[in-house]
């Protein structure tokens, strides 16, 4: 009884929640193998997305080189299946939990710094990760990187998606459901975690850290505690991401993934949840929609064509960038949350307008 | 002996290239408190620009100067137009905001003159000449006195006429000096200008040396990261120090070290940013910092 008032008297966003998870769970059935791999590597941004945004969003310290840990997560699971030949989706968890420990001590010396100097430090990381990633060469096959081979479907897998479809599981689609599964769990965790008492503390540091520390929040044990969560999540994302692309290289991981990372973050909205899933796809697709639109548009020479395709994606993101910053700080999440909160209002008839101000956006970078 | 000290020298001469984009960083950090990651690729932009007025046949000693003038005017259009409607915004949004400038001017350097890298004219051959044993290049000898030539006049500007007076004031009570009608934007923006100005002295130096193609200040940026760290974010001496001591350390590492070799130079000024930020946060000449709450 209790269950079926429960279900009747709950919030539109669950219902929201409810209709987001059955549409990604259903999308391979009515896209192709190829597409779903695309929506993969969405979904696997949207992962590495909100690991940042936790650490942004949340947390208020700025890191520019989370491809670095997506890097990590990347080349320690394709070590441990290439090198020692492991389950690949064993090394999955093994991936993101080296990461997060990995990003936890990175956290300590972080403490130190301003937001601004670890904004520095974190960008140079960025940029320095590929030519570290071509040194040792024996563990991480230097400038080559390391192929992957595909991941087998498990026959449990094969027959449910051959009852629902009637064609056979390819790999692409195995991938597909295996990041939907972590990109879910994740997303549920990062929820539970910003709501309760450690998203609480880490807000609370965001806005004010001497306030916080003199509230008895433990400040540093928080924040690198929340580089520890960011970078376990991008680990995991990193390391689905190798698995999705069949192959790393020092050149899958360029400073531009790690800007790429924060255009989603800030495009979606940071300090939301939804924010990183709307970023994750915006992030995927933008580029690679304008690259299919531009060449068949025969107005366009074909020779701006092809510099569209190399300068498109920077062009775009930079402007993203500005623009969101000036005009949208909180991004699309935050659009759709201030929207509906204004037609809610317009639809009750004005009841705030009596109080004669409406509450201020709230600005979280 | 003969090759460390040419090994130096050459240091030097990159030292340099460093400084005058770490001195850029600098004045726009006295600025507004901000590190402008857009600055190696306005410097960058800059440099296209001054390749392009040589291309149509305009000699180097004009075009020079005449790229520093659009350097300088791109840079208070960019702070007029991308950095005024954040001014007051938390650094976070600043940052992005400088990042997303990044990335914008590499793209449409991508887009407007193509990825295709070109060799820049140097007006300095690469003869060598002997200097107390040491083998020099002209061209490095010509970079260390062009930016010695810069960054004496940004300390004469700053320290010793009324227009540098009023932007540090502007940059340390921006209250107080509005009061005393002080336009404190447009010294801001007069920072912006100036920056840009000095970090294409850094590109129009360092083209030559590496080739002029979109990418060429992303390593740049780094070192010069790693300059104006060392030397305290705040202080153009700072800078200079720091980009010579950077210079030298990652040629001699290069050099002498066979671990770091030509691939991991860029290491070693990750190695410096971070040893710096940990052990002594506010560099060779900074000021410690004091903070209120």
């Amino acid at each position: 009884m209790s269950i079926f008032k429960r279900i009747r008297t709950a919030p539109p966003r669950y219902w929201l929640v409810v209709v987001v998870v059955l549409f990604f769970v259903g999308l391979p059935t009515v896209i192709d193998s190829f597409q779903a791999s695309e929506w993969a590597q969405a979904l696997i941004l949207a992962i590495a997305i909100m690991g940042l945004n936790i650490l942004v969003g949340y947390s208020g310290q700025l890191s520019l080189g989370h491809g670095a840990f997506m890097a990590l997560g990347a080349y320690t699971s394709a070590i441990l299946a290439h090198r020692y030949k492991m389950e690949y989706l064993l090394t999955i968890p093994i991936a993101g939990l080296l990461t997060g420990a990995v990003g936890f001590l990175f956290g300590i010396p972080a403490l130190r710094l301003s937001a601004l100097y670890l904004a520095l430090a974190t960008f140079a990381l960025a940029v320095v990760t590929p030519s570290l990633i071509k040194r040792p060469v024996s563990l991480t096959g230097g400038v080559h990187g390391l192929f992957l081979s595909p991941p087998d479907p498990p026959q449990f897998a094969k027959d449910a998606f051959t009852a629902v479809t009637g064609s056979a599981m390819t790999s692409d689609q195995w991938i597909y459901y295996v990041t939907l599964a972590c990109a879910l769990v994740l997303f549920w965790l990062a929820w539970n975690l910003v709501r309760h008492r450690a998203g609480r503390a880490m807000r609370a540091i965001r806005d004010g850290e001497v306030a916080a520390a003199a509230s008895g929040i433990n400040v540093a044990g928080y924040k690198t505690l929340a580089f520890g969560i960011s970078a376990l999540y991008a680990g995991i994302a990193g390391s689905l991401f190798g698995m999705a692309v069949g192959y790393v290289s020092p050149d899958t991981f360029p400073v531009a993934l790690s800007i790429q990372l924060l255009v989603g973050a800030v495009i979606g909205g940071l300090a939301a949840i939804p924010g990183p899933l709307i970023g994750g796809i915006f992030a995927y697709f933008l580029p690679i929609e304008s690259n299919q639109w531009v060449p068949t548009q025969t107005w366009i020479p074909s020779q701006i064509a092809s510099t569209v395709e190399k300068a498109g994606p920077a062009v775009t993101y930079g402007a993203v960038l500005i623009l969101i910053m000036i005009f949208a700080p909180n991004g699309i999440a935050g659009l759709v949350t201030t929207g509906y909160a204004r037609l809610r209002r317009r639809l009750r008839g004005g009841g705030d307008r009596e109080s004669g101000h409406v509450p201020p956006d709230p600005q979280t970078v | 002996m003969q090759e460390f000290l040419q090994q130096i020298v050459s240091g030097i001469a990159t030292g340099g290239i460093f400084a005058s984009l770490a001195l850029a960083l600098v004045l726009i950090y006295n600025a507004m408190g901000l590190v402008n990651f857009a600055q190696g690729e306005m410097a960058m932009f800059a440099t296209f620009i001054a390749f392009t007025l040589i291309a149509r046949g305009v000699s180097y000693w004009i075009a020079f100067p005449l790229t520093l003038v659009i350097a300088f005017a791109g840079g208070i259009a960019i702070q007029r137009i991308v950095i005024r409607p954040v001014e007051r915004a938390p650094i976070l949004t600043l940052v992005i905001v400088t990042l997303g400038l990044a990335t914008l001017l590499n793209g449409l350097a991508g887009f407007i003159f193509g990825y295709l890298p070109r060799s820049f004219p140097s007006p300095f051959s690469v003869q060598t000449v002997d200097i107390l044993g040491a083998l020099a290049s002209y061209r490095d000898l010509g970079v260390i006195a062009v930016s010695a030539v810069v960054l004496l006049a940004i300390y004469l500007l700053l320290q010793h006429t009324t227009v540098g007076l009023t932007m540090r004031a502007a940059a340390h009570h921006p209250e107080a000096s509005r009061l005393l009608g002080v336009r404190v934007s447009w010294m801001l923006a007069l920072g912006w200008g100036l920056a840009s100005a000095v970090g294409a002295v850094s590109g129009i130096m360092a083209a030559p040396i590496l080739l002029l193609e979109p990418n060429m200040m992303q390593t740049i940026i780094i070192y010069a990261f790693a300059a104006a760290v060392l030397g305290g974010i705040e202080s153009p001496l700072g800078a200079v120090v720091g980009g010579v001591i950077v210079g030298v350390t990652v040629n001699l590492a290069g050099a002498y070290i066979p671990f770091v070799g030509g691939d991991l130079q860029l290491a070693v000024a990750l190695a410096i940013i971070v040893a710096v930020l940990v052990l002594k946060p506010n560099g060779l000449f900074g000021r410690p910092n004091v903070r209120r709450v």
